[in-house]
């Protein structure tokens, strides 16, 4: 990344570089949007909260005396007569993934100023959130056609249930809200809303491509949270 | 919309000569500060009523408003606090007055006072206001997201006085809210008044994330032309450090509250053991309520310094304001306050000394609490060497800013013993520790929201308040206050316990009963004493001295705003310059014995402070 231009300041590579900024006036991170600082330092805190979800998940199963149940036969998924584990969680984190490849399409199309690309790439972003969100339903289901509910479990310790809905819940929320912004992002990037700088409908800023890269941070969270949960709940 | 922008001004980024005009002969290149790096904001301005008083997104406007839902709050604490000690002076007094009730008034009052008084009180309040003022920025970065954050505040006192009304009442599991009692039947609102609290508690986080995102990024990235972090005013050092605290330690208690609240409604046993009630095992089964509280306390222990890091930073102003020296050891002192901050995350077990813990454990614990124990004394230090040989006005401020390092040293003092394992297990659950947090968070900060608000009130409201009303309030709640706490580290030493309703017979009852009238009394007395505040600001507010610009001679940029009280977008068509930081008190060589944050060093040759 090349360092942005400002007037009378000069870069310096490096933890010089670091120190120098700090110590400046007007702002600390250089040609750092505003509503980009906002979402990092928002992701540091959102971090935290799955981080104390994850710690009491690890907690919860550490001290539990019933036996936790195998995730390689709760999750495994009937394919033509056999189980194969893990093979819903897969297509999922697959899916997931993707997503995000898409979404760094997007930002890059949008700096590019080319609307049509832009609009498509975050349409099918969307769709990949919506995707998993529904495949997320489907196992739900599935869990809770064999029994699982948040306060029982027929296959061991009840924990299993709780931590499992409550988290995966906590998640597929995140990734819905973020489907919901992008299909709102969509409709404003085909409508011209960043080209012309119109105003936002509440915060009553000036729309800008940057907002596309603000949401960006977001979806890569999310995908980033869920192959932490993926591993402590399906690998471990 | 966009008529709404139309007065809008666009301002070209201009080099500080112009706008000094140069000084005496000198070269106006000592006075260059850089162009500026962001283009201005550009401001909502609204001209309904709606816009401008309520749904207001002018920082100014919303830290006001947090500032009276807050004090409303807290004044709802202090009257349940008038009927605790009612009771516990005058058992029997108030008929109505039953164990239940007495519990869910001690939780309430605990929350409120903590949580939606304190924390929205310094952050909510004195965040909004004064952030932008004392960076040079014309609002918070998103003014919408910054309105949206009170009104979610507001919606979250409206919850939590709700469960005053449902049936089965507030909570009474203690403002710790531990499991599995809080949510077992017998504890009082264990059924609708516990989930009203988590809920309650939600919302208030949300809302607060909204509200420290624009404190952090304001801070961060929307000063002002010559504004460094290192020429900020403590204040927003601060207020800004307790904002990344609550941002990390809010989370923790989010997720606890939303864990307590799915063991309520659906009956998962996150914080539920295997539970034996008259002689039958309850559904619940297998859970760590242990690990409750470290969640809570993992929450709890940064926000004590929530409250105290804003408040050391004011003090630190208004210290160095009122006896007109530089604060000592500035870069100790933010140093202090990062470190503390940081420090802070690294304690919380020492609440949980009786819970039992392995001996190593605690002996970590018992030492970064003590460890803390020393960026906080030397920050005590710097405020004593600051008041040294200064020239110390003596007036209401300066009364309660002196009220402020006693009451602090003292709770300072008793928190050392807590936090030694051996000396905490007999003291825990007793009065003295009743006594410790209230002299060191309780009454404290109290002091400074106090001096506080007699010190920026002449720029809110562009009159000074009454001094003489303002030196009873001062001496009845510092004496009243004292009378209180000091006597309850006796009752704890004599094994007194907290959240007892009643003594019964137990043998502290002979010894304590009129120590406890005298302490209800006092209580009484403080608690009145607090209306005097509010008669002042009423009668001040139309028929006050007005005070005109900069009435204590203060060097920070808030008192230079060219309207006072300022106006929405704080600096009319120019936004200040800073050449200096904001402690350019009594300085040798200068005309007067302030020299303010914009004043360019040109101005001030020969004092062998051009720059700071
Ligand atoms: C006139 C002022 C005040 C009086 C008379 C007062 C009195 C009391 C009393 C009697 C208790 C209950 C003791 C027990 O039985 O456990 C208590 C608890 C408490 N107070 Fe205050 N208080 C005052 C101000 C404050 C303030 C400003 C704060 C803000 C930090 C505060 C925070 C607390 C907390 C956190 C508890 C513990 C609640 C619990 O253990 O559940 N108090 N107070
Ligand atoms: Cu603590």
């Amino acid at each position: 990344m090349s360092d942005p231009k400002i007037e009378g300041y000069v870069f310096k590579p490096g933890f010089k570089g670091m120190a120098q900024d700090t110590g400046s006036d007007q702002t600390m991170f250089k040609g750092v949007h505003w509503g980009k600082a906002m979402m990092w330092i928002f992701l540091l805190s959102d971090t935290f909260i799955f981080s104390c979800f994850l710690i009491s998940y690890m907690k919860g199963r550490g001290s539990t005396l019933v036996e936790w149940p195998n995730p390689s036969e709760v999750f495994a998924l009937d394919a033509f007569g056999v189980p194969v584990p893990l093979l819903l969680i897969a297509i999922m984190t697959f899916v997931l993934i993707t997503s995000s490849g898409t979404m760094a399409l997007a930002v890059k199309y949008g700096y590019e100023k080319n609307r049509k690309m832009c609009g498509w790439l975050i349409l099918a972003t969307a769709i990949g959130g919506l995707t998993f969100v529904g495949m997320q339903a489907f196992e739900w289901s599935k869990l809770i056609h064999e029994g699982v509910r948040p306060w029982e479990n027929p296959f061991g310790a009840k924990q299993f249930g709780s931590f499992f809905f409550m988290i995966t819940g906590f998640h597929g929320t995140h990734v819905s809200i973020g489907v919901i912004f992008l299909f709102i992002y969509a409709y404003k990037t085909f409508a011209g809303h960043y080209d012309e700088r119109k105003r936002g409908w509440f915060t009553t800023m000036k729309g800008d491509y940057v907002e596309i890269e603000i949401l960006g941070l977001y979806w890569h969270f999310v995908d980033l949270v869920w192959v932490f949960i993926f591993a402590f709940f399906y690998l471990w | 919309m966009s008529e709404d922008f139309k007065d809008n001004k666009t301002i070209q980024a201009q080099s500080s000569e112009t706008i000094s005009g140069g000084g005496s002969g000198v070269s106006p290149d000592i006075d260059h500060v850089r162009p500026a790096e962001v283009e201005e904001q550009d401001l909502y301005h609204g001209h309904s009523f709606i816009t401008k008083w309520i749904f207001c997104q002018d920082a100014k406007v919303i830290g006001v408003q947090y500032f009276l839902l807050a004090t409303f709050t807290g004044i709802i604490g202090l009257i349940l606090s008038w009927l605790m000690r009612l009771q516990l002076g005058f058992p029997g007094a108030a008929s109505f007055m039953t164990a239940e009730h007495y519990y869910q008034f001690v939780t309430m009052h605990g929350m409120i006072m903590v949580v939606y008084f304190l924390t929205a009180l310094f952050l909510g309040g004195f965040g909004n206001y004064l952030i932008p003022l004392m960076v040079g920025a014309r609002d918070m970065v998103f003014p919408y997201l910054n309105m949206v954050s009170f009104w979610m505040f507001f919606i979250a006192v409206g919850v939590l006085l709700a469960s005053f009304f449902v049936p089965g009442g507030p909570t009474g599991a203690g403002w710790t809210l531990y499991p599995p009692q809080t949510i077992l039947e017998g504890t009082p609102g264990s059924g609708m008044g516990i989930l009203l609290m988590c809920l309650s508690l939600i919302l208030f986080v949300a809302g607060f994330t909204m509200g420290g995102l624009n404190y952090l990024i304001t801070v961060l990235q929307a000063r002002t032309r010559g504004m460094t972090l290192m020429r900020m005013p403590l204040t927003v050092w601060g207020i800004f450090t307790a904002t990344v605290l609550a941002m990390l330690a809010f989370p923790a208690l989010l997720v606890g509250a939303l864990m307590m609240s799915l063991d309520k409604i659906l009956g998962t046993s996150f914080f539920m053991p295997t539970i034996l009630k008259a002689g039958e095992v309850l559904e619940y089964g297998g859970g760590s309520p242990i690990l409750f509280q470290h969640l809570f306390w993992f929450f709890g222990h940064p926000e004590v310094y929530i409250v105290a890091l804003p408040a050391f930073g004011i003090i630190s102003d208004l210290i160095s304001v009122h006896s007109r020296k530089n604060i000592f050891g500035y870069r100790m002192m933010v140093w202090a306050i990062v470190g503390i901050g940081g420090l802070s995350f690294f304690v919380w077990a020492h609440h949980m000394y009786v819970s039992g813990m392995n001996p190593w454990f605690g002996f970590f614990f018992a030492t970064t609490t003590l460890i803390i124990a020393v960026p906080t004394a030397m920050k005590v230090y710097n405020w004593i060497l600051t008041l040294w040989r200064g020239n110390i006005r003596m007036n209401t401020v300066m009364l309660w800013c002196l009220g402020f390092i006693v009451t602090f040293v003292n709770g300072g003092i008793t928190g050392i013993f807590l936090g030694n394992v051996t000396v905490d297990v007999p003291l825990s659950d007793t009065y003295f520790v009743i006594a410790h947090f209230h002299m060191v968070m309780g009454i404290a900060p109290l002091m400074v929201i106090m001096g506080a608000v007699y010190h920026w009130f002449p720029l809110v409201a562009g009159r000074f308040l009454d001094e003489k009303l303002g030196k009873w309030h001062f001496w009845a709640t510092f004496l009243g206050a004292y009378s209180i706490y000091f006597p309850m580290h006796y009752l704890g030493f004599i094994g007194v316990p907290r959240r007892y309703f009643e003594m019964y017979d137990s043998p502290y009852v002979a010894s304590a009963t009129g120590m406890n009238e005298f302490i209800s009394l006092a209580a009484f007395l403080v608690g009145a004493a607090q209306f005097i505040l509010i008669f002042n600001i009423i009668k001040t507010l139309k028929t006050g001295k007005p005070a005109g610009s900069n009435p204590w001679k203060a060097c920070s940029l808030e008192w230079l705003t060219p309207t006072v009280p300022p106006e929405h977008g704080n600096w009319g068509d120019r936004l200040p310059v800073v050449h200096r930081w904001a402690y350019d008190y009594s300085v040798p060589g200068a005309k007067e014995d302030f020299i303010t944050q914009t004043t360019p060093p040109s101005e001030v040759v020969n004092t062998g402070v051009e720059k700071t």
